[in-house]
């Protein structure tokens, strides 16, 4: 019954059909395969190589045909809409070449340098043009830089998040708010140039890690701010009230209720900051003063750490130090990856429902 | 919002003090409370110190130029007299990440369209999160991936260009050409480091979009893209425009990823498709080993324009979103 009242339908008012013509759902498949095809025949024939030209062909090729064969059968709205569908996925699965492909890369030409040699060595008295040698030097760098800025960056980061969410209503708070979030975008050169001018130039003291690790607070203090405002944010305001009406300090309720409740998010902004700073290379430029010697003070002499370690050896000729870098870059990728996922992990496990 | 302001903070925060407690503050109150307003306040003396500190160094080094700084092309700080400009430096930062965003807007809007309205829901969370894995790659890595994989793969593309459209001037080239070390991989590498934030920034917006906008739409006839002309894109339009001035502003100062790709030279040329081509981030980069102290001194001249450029981009994109959060007129 029902199927004849539609049929009834469609083809009442006078015999116009009241339901537009589409293309069949097999259409776009057959057309894919149609395009693939047509490409790979001109291939066949005419002098064109290589995998990424077949590919965007093909793909020029299928948008061409669909976009054309809708218009014949669905109309020109129909024939813009699947364009645009189309030129969206498109945009998405473009994101994903470089992402693959630097993932790709640097698997496929660091993972035979990562072995424990590599690991457990540094550069020291090791020629440009010799295989050998090690990132531990670099480890113990990043590692330790790292460390100084996250205890430097955190405790900063909580209490202006605390103001700008808790006491700040009036035009401080404005300011702060506006100009962590300018800050966020400081080249991190800059922030190199302005500890280089203070720590070296005025205060007279010499290239170590420390002064890195002072041009990374300021590159991971505004990423921290904005996430762990974004988790104060989120704390019930019911929570607040009830442990007011027991009586409890302000203070003490931020430091007891406010902040546990927001920790596990917290703790991802922090972890998100720290992978955020420890792979930045142009403040390290200048500050760090760089060596193939294992330092582990980073408040005298010169440091090396994993991104000035890759951009050195990247920078020499000999297919030896390229391969180092590379080794490197794997390393480095590797414990930034481990604390994004440990973030994200983090967050998921320990969600306040 | 507006009706709760008398019990509560802007922020939607808890309720002001002297409501709950009247005057009677505690001690431990006073002490936190100057605590965390110290801190936020240091903070704006940091980025205070940043203008104060590189001008204090800039001063010099603009009374020892013998030439004019800004229309200055060649960078000899060192010699005697001491000739530097920014002219060359400022081109190429603007080529380059113009070029950037060029590319990487409409990608990353055509991501943020893809993440907040055409991916099912389910998968939508975890693709948007591949797509800020991209940021989380460093800019270093980003260098030697650009300059030892992706400009090999990019000199077809180049040639192409440059033997068909070589009438236009962006892609005129000389007979012999290597194609590598060119503004053209330079913006390209720039555009996927810069395409995270765009379409980060996007995404929320269009996420913001209210329902009732989009099933207008739809009830209307609309298909899906007229559905994102009508209601999604104009009503993320200023997000657009702010998503667009931050990757600008993160294209500006990238410095590492540059200085391994361009084969540095103090020109001013609109040929993409030769190398050549400065930035201020990469020439510090580079010039830092073997300045001296007027080097120096210039080097940090040139940092100090680059500080307020990012500066003033950075400022007039958070304009840009904090005016719509005020007029948005949703919902």
């Amino acid at each position: 019954m029902a199927l004849l009242q539609i049929n009834s339908a469609r083809t009442s008012a006078g015999g116009a059909t009241l339901v537009s013509r589409t293309l069949p759902r097999s259409a776009v498949p057959l057309l894919a395969v149609l395009s693939c095809g047509l490409v790979a025949l001109l291939f066949a024939v005419a002098p064109f190589g290589g995998i990424g030209g077949y590919v965007v062909l093909s793909g020029f090729v299928f948008v061409l045909l669909q976009t054309a064969s809708s218009f014949a059968v669905e109309g020109r709205r129909h024939a813009l809409d699947r364009f645009a569908s189309t030129m969206v996925y498109a945009c998405f699965l473009i994101a994903l070449v470089p992402l693959v492909s630097v993932v790709w890369k640097v698997l496929s030409q660091g993972s035979g340098m990562l072995d424990g040699n590599f690991l457990t060595h540094s550069m020291r008295n090791v020629g440009v043009s010799e295989t050998g040698g090690g990132i531990y030097h670099g480890m113990i760098g990043t590692l330790l830089q790292g460390l100084i800025t996250s205890l430097i960056s955190i405790p900063i980061a909580l209490l202006v998040a605390v103001y700008l969410v808790e006491y700040g209503a009036g035009r401080l708070a404005r300011t702060v708010t506006f100009f962590v979030d300018v800050m966020t975008g400081i080249p991190s050169i800059v922030a190199g140039l302005f500890i280089y001018t203070v720590w070296i130039l005025i205060l007279g003291f010499g290239r170590a890690g420390f002064p890195a690790a002072l041009a990374l607070t300021i590159l991971m203090v505004p990423t921290v701010v904005r996430s762990t405002e974004e988790m104060l944010k989120l704390v019930p305001n019911e929570l607040r009230e009830a442990s007011y009406a027991l009586g409890v300090p302000k203070w003490r309720t931020i430091l007891r209720i406010v902040i546990p409740t927001a920790l596990p998010g917290i703790i991802t902004g922090i972890m998100l900051g720290i992978a955020r700073v420890i792979g930045e290379t142009a403040p390290l430029l200048l500050l760090i003063g760089g060596t193939d010697s294992i330092n582990f003070n980073p408040f005298s002499g010169p440091q090396s750490a994993l991104p000035i370690l890759i951009y050195d050896q990247a920078g020499r000729p000999n297919p030896e130090a390229i391969d180092r870098a590379w080794g490197a870059a794997l390393a480095l990728i590797l414990i930034v990856m481990i604390l994004n996922l440990a973030a994200r992990l983090v967050a998921r496990l320990t969600r306040v429902r | 919002m507006t009706q709760m302001t008398e019990f509560r903070s802007p922020h939607g925060g808890p309720p002001a003090d002297s409501q709950i407690t009247g005057k009677a503050v505690r001690a431990g109150d006073r002490i936190f409370r100057s605590l965390t307003a110290g801190s936020s306040i240091l903070l704006l003396v940091v980025i205070a110190g940043i203008a104060v500190f590189l001008f204090s160094r800039t001063v010099p080094a603009l009374r020892e130029d013998s030439v004019n700084f800004f229309t200055e092309r060649t960078w000899f700080p060192d010699s005697s007299p001491s000739v530097f400009g920014i002219a060359a430096l400022a081109w190429g930062t603007l080529l380059s990440s113009v070029l950037a965003l060029l590319l990487a807007l409409p990608i990353g809007v055509g991501i943020a369209l893809f993440i907040a309205h055409y991916a099912p829901r389910r998968l939508a969370t975890g693709l948007g999160y591949l797509v800020d894995l991209l940021a989380a790659v460093p800019s270093v890595v980003f260098g030697l991936w650009g300059r030892d994989f992706l400009v090999p793969q990019m000199v077809g593309i180049s040639r192409f260009l440059g033997e068909n459209f070589g009438w236009i001037p962006f892609f005129a080239t000389p007979d012999s050409q290597t194609y590598t070390q060119t503004m053209l991989n330079a913006g390209v590498v720039l555009a996927v480091m810069i395409l995270p934030i765009i379409s980060a920034v996007c995404r929320e917006v269009f996420l913001q979009v209210p329902q009732g906008h989009i099933e207008a739409a739809m009830a209307l006839g609309a298909t899906r893209w007229e559905t994102m002309r009508m209601a999604v894109l104009p009503f993320g339009r200023s997000g657009m425009i702010s998503a667009a001035m931050l990757g600008l502003g993160r294209a500006l100062g990238e410095t590492v990823a540059v200085a391994l790709i361009l084969a540095t030279s103090y020109d001013i040329s609109l040929h993409i498709l030769e190398p050549g081509g400065n930035t201020f981030a990469a020439n510090i980069a580079l010039q830092y080993g073997f300045a001296q102290s007027t080097g120096i001194d210039a080097l940090i001249a040139s940092g100090m324009v680059l500080f307020v450029i990012t500066l003033l981009v950075n400022m007039a994109a958070r304009w840009v979103i904090a005016r719509r959060a005020a007029f948005s007129g949703a919902n």
